[in-house]
C-alpha cells in the first residue's frame, strides 16, 4: 500500500536575525499513523521547526506539504484547518474556567474549512450560531466526554484548571488539540513534567490515537522513551536534519552519536589543574522545582580549587536547582554544602568574624601568629585584640570549614561563592534593565562601608575595565543595560561576577547566544580565574565547549548524577549516553590523591 | 510565501532614544493646547466668560496678589510633600494609593494632641508633639499594609485603598466625640493663633519645610544605598533577591518613610495651614482628595523629585485659577475647577503615548517594504554601537 504522507517539509530553513540559524534545509515527512519522535540536543531546533508546522513561525525559505497539498500556514488557527494541532511545553489555559469550558473555548475554530460542500447549509449554521449569541450549552461536558472515553483519558471535565496536576492540564490539552479536529498532533517535550507513572498513561493514549489513524510527532530528549514509543526517529543537530530511521532497526548508542555528532577541536587552552584541593563538597543535595517535583535527587560531589568542572545535561535536569542550591537561593530538602574557605596562613579579618568569634576561635586553636606560635587571647584587651587582627598578625592554621546551609544567599556570597547564571531571558537575573552600566557594576558592592551613599566611583573604574577589556560595544558607560545587545549584557553580567575575586565561581550559559570571538573571551577568563585557584563550575550546552575546557566533567540526568568524567578522556558519545540514562553503578573520576597531603576533613 | 497583505493605514512603532528636547517640546505642547481646550470648553458652558476674560481671571486667581501667589505656593508645597511621600514607594512598584488615608491619620494625631494638650503647657511643646504623633500615626497607618504584603502577600492597591476610608471614619469619629456639638470639624484659630508665622508671614514656613524635603529625597533617591536598593526592588525582584537584598524589610522600611513623610504633611494641613480639622465623613476631610492628586503629581513627574516642583504648580495653579475662573466669571461650580484638571491630566498623559510611539501613515501607492533583518554594515564605530542598541 502507497504510504501517503501527513506532513512533508521539503528544504525548510528559518534564521532568527542575521547570526542564528534555527533550521538549516530540513526536509522530513510525517507518515499517516505513524509516531514519529523528534530527537535533538537543546537548541538543535526541534521546537522552532514544530512551530513552523503549528503556524507559530514561518518558514524563510522551504515548503510545507499537508497530505501532498502544497500549504502556508499563517497562524495556529490556520493549522487547525489543516487538522494539526500542536501541545506546547507551556499549557495555555483559562485557570478560572473548568477543563470543558477550557476546550470549547473559541469553537469557531471547529467550523468545517470553507470548501466543503455544505455551503448553502453553512449560512444558516452561522446565522443560528449568532442568534444564539453563542451561550454555552448545558450538556457541554457530557459531550466532550465521548472524546474522553474514545481514547481513555482519565479525567473530570468538570473540574477547574487550577485544581488539576500538570500531567491533567497536559491531558486537557491534548483533549483540545482532539476536539478541534486535529489528525496530526504534536507534542513539544510532553514527557518533561510528567512522573514515570503519568508517562506511561500518556503513552498508551498516544498509542491508542495511532490506533485511530492519527499521526503523531513527539520531541523529546529521553532515548529510552523514544525507543518505547516511537516508530520512527528523525535526529536533529545545529539545525539540521541528520537522519531519519527506523526504531526497530536502530539502538541507543546509534542514536546518541547521530545526536552529538563528532567532536570538533576547538583548541582552547587547557593547564592541568594546580594542586587541587576540595574547596566545595555537595552532599546529597535534593531540591523541589517551582512545580513541586523533585529537581535534584541526593546530589553529592565535591569541586576543587583550580579546576572547572563542567556541568553536562540536557536543560531541566536539575542545574538551575543545584546551582542556586549552593548559593542559598533554593531551599533544600535534604542535603549540605560545605565550603572549605582557602584561609590557610591567611590572616582573619573582621569582615566574615567579630570580636566574639575570633576570641572562641582563637580558643579552639585556629589561628597562629606569623612566625609560627599559636594564638591565645587569654588576658588579652578587646582593643589589643582588635589591633592584632588589622595589623594582619593573627593568621588560620589551616582552611577554614564553613556549612553554608546555615548561611544566608548575602552571607555566602561575601564568603566569595559568586553565582553567574545567564538565563534564557538575560535581564532577568542579576541585572536591572533601566539602570546604567555603572549602578549595574555596583549591584555586588554597593554595601561595602558605612556609609549611607552610594560611591559610584569604583563602579565606574569597574565599569569601564570591563568595556574595554571584554570590547562591550556601548555608546557610554551610563547607558542603561536593556539598551544593550544580548551579547554585550552579557559581557557585563560575566564580567562583574568574575571581577569580584571568587572562590568558587558558578557560571551558567555564560556564553550563550554569543559570536565565537567573545566566547573565547569569557573562556580565557574563566581559565584565568582557574589559575588563580579558583573553583569554577561551567555549565555548559556545548558538549564540544565542555570536553575542551573542563577538566572534569559532572552529568546530570533527571536531578540525578549519572557520572563524573575526565574530561581529557571521555568522548561526546559517552557523556551523551550520560545525559539520557542513569547507569546502575556511576563513576566519579577524581584526581590521584598525593600521598603526603591528606585531605581536608569536611565534618 | 509571498502573500499579498494590506498594510495599515496606520502604523505605530516604538521610539527608542527619546531625545530630551523632544520629549519636553511635546510636554509644553501639550500644557498649551490643554490650556486652550480649558478656554474653549468654558467657552461653551460659559459664554458670558469670554475667551480673553478665561485667562485674565486665571492669572488673578493665581498672581493678582501677593497673598494669593503665596497661598498658591503654600498649597504646592503640600500637594508637592505628599508626593514626594509616595514616590518611593512606586520607584519600588508598591502601588501605595493610601497617601490620602496615611497624611489624615497625621492630621487625627495632630488635631488629637492640640485639641486635648492646648492650654496644659507651652504651645511649641504641644506642637513638637502633635508633629511626633503625626509622624506616629501615619507611620503605622502605612506600614500595616505593607506588613500584610510581607507577611501574606496582599494585594497593597486594595488595602492601602481602604485604608484611607477607614481613617476618614476614624476622623469623622473623633470629630463626634470631641465636639459632639460641631458639623464634623473643630477649628484651632483661637488656641494656635499666630503659631507658625515668620514675621508675619504664614506661608513661608510651610514652604521651606518642603523644599528641605525636596532636596533631602531627591538625594536620598538618587545618592543613598537605600535609595539604590529601592530601585532594584522595583526593577527587578530577581535580581535584588539575587545579589542578597532582602525585599520585604525594603518593602517595609520604604512604607515606613512614606508615612513619616504623610504624617509630617498631616502635621504641617492642620497645624499650619487649616489651623482647623474637618471629618464629616469618610470622604469629607481636611484632605480633600489632595493625596490622590499626589499620585497623578508623582506619576506625571515620572517620580522624579526635581519634576514633581513642576508637575505639583501646574496642577495647583490650574484648581486655583479656575476655582477663581468659577467665582468670578460666574460659573459658581464647585466641580469646575476638578473638570478644567482633568482636561489638563488627560493632555499630560496623553503626550506620554506621543513620547513612547512614532505615528507613520502609509503613503498612497507606496509599495510595502519587505521586512528586512539586515542592518547595513556599520561604518564606524560609534555607528556599531548605535546598531547594536537599536538590536536590544
Amino acid at each position: 500500500m502507497e504510504h501517503t504522507n501527513a506532513i512533508e517539509l521539503v528544504g525548510i530553513t528559518k534564521a532568527f536575525g542575521t547570526k542564528v540559524v534555527a533550521n538549516k534545509n530540513v526536509s522530513m515527512e510525517l507518515r499517516q499513523g505513524e509516531i514519529l519522535a523528534l530527537l535533538g540536543e537543546n537548541g538543535s531546533g526541534k521546537t522552532t521547526l514544530m512551530n513552523m508546522i503549528a503556524g507559530i513561525y514561518t518558514p524563510d525559505q522551504g515548503k510545507i506539504y499537508v497530505r501532498g497539498q502544497e500549504v502556508t500556514i499563517k497562524s495556529p488557527i490556520d493549522a487547525y484547518s489543516y487538522h494539526i494541532g500542536m501541545i506546547h511545553q507551556h499549557f495555555k489555559l483559562v485557570d478560572l474556567f473548568t477543563a470543558a469550558d477550557n476546550i470549547i473555548l473559541g469553537e469557531h475554530f471547529h467550523a468545517e474549512p470553507s470548501d466543503g460542500q455544505n455551503k448553502g447549509a453553512a449560512f444558516f449554521k452561522r446565522a443560528g450560531k449568532r442568534l444564539a449569541f453563542g451561550w454555552l450549552k448545558h450538556n457541554r461536558v457530557k459531550q466532550l466526554q465521548t472524546i474522553v472515553d474514545q481514547y481513555g483519558f482519565n479525567i473530570d471535565l468538570s473540574r477547574k484548571i487550577y485544581d488539576m496536576s500538570v500531567s491533567e492540564k497536559q491531558t486537557v490539552e491534548i483533549i483540545k488539540a482532539l476536539y478541534r479536529g486535529a489528525e496530526i498532533l504534536i507534542l513539544d517535550e510532553p514527557t518533561a513534567v510528567l512522573t514515570p507513572q503519568e508517562i506511561d498513561k500518556l503513552f498508551a493514549v498516544l498509542r491508542r490515537m495511532r490506533q485511530d489513524g492519527k499521526s503523531i510527532i513527539i520531541i523529546t530528549h529521553k532515548l529510552n522513551e523514544v525507543m518505547a514509543i516511537s516508530d520512527r526517529v528523525c535526529v536533529l543537530r545545529k539545525g539540521e536534519h541528520i537522519a531519519t530511521v527506523e526504531t526497530a532497526a536502530t539502538t541507543e548508542k546509534e542514536l546518541t552519536d547521530m545526536m552529538v555528532g563528532q567532536k570538533i577541536d576547538l583548541a582552547i587552552e587547557r593547564k592541568e589543574p594546580v594542586n587541587p584541593k576540595p574547596r566545595l563538597i555537595i552532599k546529597d543535595m535534593t531540591a523541589l522545582n517551582k512545580e513541586g517535583r523533585l529537581a535534584l535527587d541526593h546530589v553529592s560531589f565535591e569541586i576543587n580549587g583550580g579546576e572547572i568542572l563542567g556541568i553536562a545535561g540536557i536543560s531541566g535536569n536539575g542545574q538551575r536547582e543545584l546551582l542556586e542550591g549552593i548559593a542559598g537561593l533554593q531551599p533544600l530538602v535534604e542535603g549540605e554544602a560545605i565550603f572549605n574557605n582557602p584561609k590557610e596562613n591567611k590572616p582573619v579579618t573582621f569582615f566574615h568574624k567579630d570580636l566574639k568569634q575570633i576570641k572562641r576561635m582563637a580558643e579552639e586553636g585556629f589561628f597562629h601568629y606569623p612566625d609560627g606560635t599559636r594564638v591565645s587571647l587569654k588576658g588579652f584587651k578587646n582593643k589589643e585584640i582588635v589591633k592584632l587582627v588589622n595589623d594582619e598578625k593573627i593568621l588560620f592554621y589551616e582552611d577554614e570549614v564553613i556549612d553554608l546551609k546555615q548561611k544566608t544567599p548575602r552571607e555566602i556570597q561575601e564568603l566569595g561563592i559568586k553565582l553567574s547564571f545567564v538565563p534564557e531571558d538575560r535581564l532577568s537575573m542579576g541585572l536591572v534593565g533601566n539602570m546604567s552600566i555603572v549602578d549595574n557594576m555596583m549591584l555586588r558592592g554597593y554595601r561595602k562601608g558605612r556609609s549611607i551613599f552610594l560611591n559610584r566611583r569604583r563602579p565606574k573604574q569597574l565599569a569601564d575595565t570591563i568595556i574595554k577589556d571584554l570590547e562591550v560595544v556601548t555608546p557610554s558607560d551610563m547607558t542603561p543595560v536593556r539598551r544593550l545587545s544580548g551579547g554585550n549584557v552579557q559581557k557585563i553580567l560575566v564580567g562583574r561576577e568574575i571581577s569580584s575575586s571568587p572562590k568558587v565561581l558558578m557560571a551558567a550559559y555564560p556564553v550563550r547566544g554569543l559570536d565565537i570571538n567573545s566566547s573565547y573571551t569569557i573562556y580565557n577568563l574563566l581559565n584565568a580565574q582557574k589559575e588563580k585557584n579558583v573553583a569554577v563550575i561551567f555549565v555548559g550546552e556545548d558538549l564540544d565547549v565542555l570536553l575542551a575546557l573542563c577538566d572534569r566533567i559532572l552529568v546530570l540526568c533527571g536531578g540525578k548524577v549519572s557520572g563524573v568524567v575526565d574530561a581529557r578522556k571521555v568522548t561526546k558519545e559517552e557523556i551523551g549516553l550520560l545525559m539520557t540514562t542513569v547507569p546502575e553503578e556511576v563513576q566519579v573520576y577524581r584526581y590521584e590523591q598525593e600521598q603526603d597531603k591528606e585531605e581536608v576533613p569536611h565534618d | 510565501m509571498t502573500k499579498h497583505v494590506h498594510e495599515p493605514l496606520v502604523h505605530l512603532s516604538r521610539r527608542l532614544n527619546v531625545s530630551q528636547k523632544y520629549a519636553w517640546a511635546i510636554r509644553i505642547g501639550a500644557f498649551v493646547l490643554s490650556m486652550l481646550a480649558c478656554a474653549l470648553i468654558t467657552m461653551i458652558i460659559a459664554p458670558e466668560v469670554g475667551f480673553g476674560a478665561f485667562f485674565t481671571h486665571l492669572f488673578e486667581g493665581t498672581f493678582g496678589k501677593p497673598r494669593l501667589t503665596w497661598t498658591l505656593f503654600r498649597d504646592v508645597a503640600i500637594l508637592l510633600l505628599l508626593a514626594l511621600a509616595v514616590t518611593p514607594c512606586f520607584k519600588m512598584k508598591y502601588w501605595n494609593i493610601g497617601g490620602e488615608g496615611q497624611a489624615l491619620m497625621g492630621c487625627i494625631g495632630a488635631a488629637l494632641i492640640v485639641k486635648t494638650l492646648s492650654g496644659t503647657m507651652p504651645l511649641i511643646v504641644v506642637a513638637l508633639i502633635a508633629l511626633v504623633v503625626a509622624i506616629g500615626f501615619g507611620a503605622v497607618w502605612a506600614v500595616v499594609p505593607a506588613l500584610f504584603k510581607a507577611k501574606w502577600n496582599t494585594n497593597e492597591t486594595l488595602l492601602t485603598l481602604m485604608f484611607n476610608y477607614i481613617a476618614g471614619c476614624i476622623g469623622a469619629f473623633l470629630v463626634k466625640k470631641l465636639n459632639p456639638r460641631t458639623t464634623g470639624s473643630m477649628s484651632f484659630l483661637k488656641t494656635l493663633g499666630d503659631f507658625g508665622k515668620i514675621g508675619d508671614n504664614q506661608f513661608a514656613l510651610i514652604i521651606i519645610i518642603v523644599a528641605v524635603i525636596t532636596v533631602l529625597m531627591a538625594v536620598y533617591l538618587k545618592y543613598s544605598k537605600h535609595g539604590y536598593e529601592i530601585a532594584v526592588v522595583g526593577e527587578s525582584p530577581r535580581t535584588a533577591r539575587y545579589v542578597g537584598i532582602h525585599n520585604k524589610v525594603v518593602v517595609i522600611r520604604t512604607l515606613v518613610l512614606c508615612g513619616v513623610l504623610c504624617g509630617i504633611a498631616g502635621f504641617l494641613i492642620v497645624v499650619l495651614k487649616d489651623q482647623s480639622f474637618k471629618a464629616e465623613s469618610a470622604t469629607d476631610t481636611t484632605m480633600g482628595g489632595l493625596g490622590f492628586t499626589a499620585v497623578l503629581v508623582s506619576w506625571l513627574a515620572h517620580f522624579n523629585p526635581w519634576a514633581m516642583v513642576l508637575t505639583s504648580f501646574l496642577v495647583v495653579f490650574i484648581t486655583t485659577g479656575c476655582a477663581h475662573v468659577s467665582s468670578f466669571g460666574g460659573l459658581r461650580s464647585a466641580t469646575y475647577p476638578s473638570v478644567m484638571a482633568g482636561i489638563f491630566f488627560f493632555f499630560i498623559i496623553a503626550t506620554e503615548f506621543f513620547i513612547n510611539f512614532k505615528i507613520t501613515f502609509r503613503k498612497r501607492g507606496e509599495i510595502p517594504r519587505e521586512p528586512d533583518d539586515l542592518p547595513p554594515e556599520p561604518k564606524t564605530k560609534v555607528e556599531a554601537a548605535t546598531a547594536a542598541n537599536a538590536n536590544a
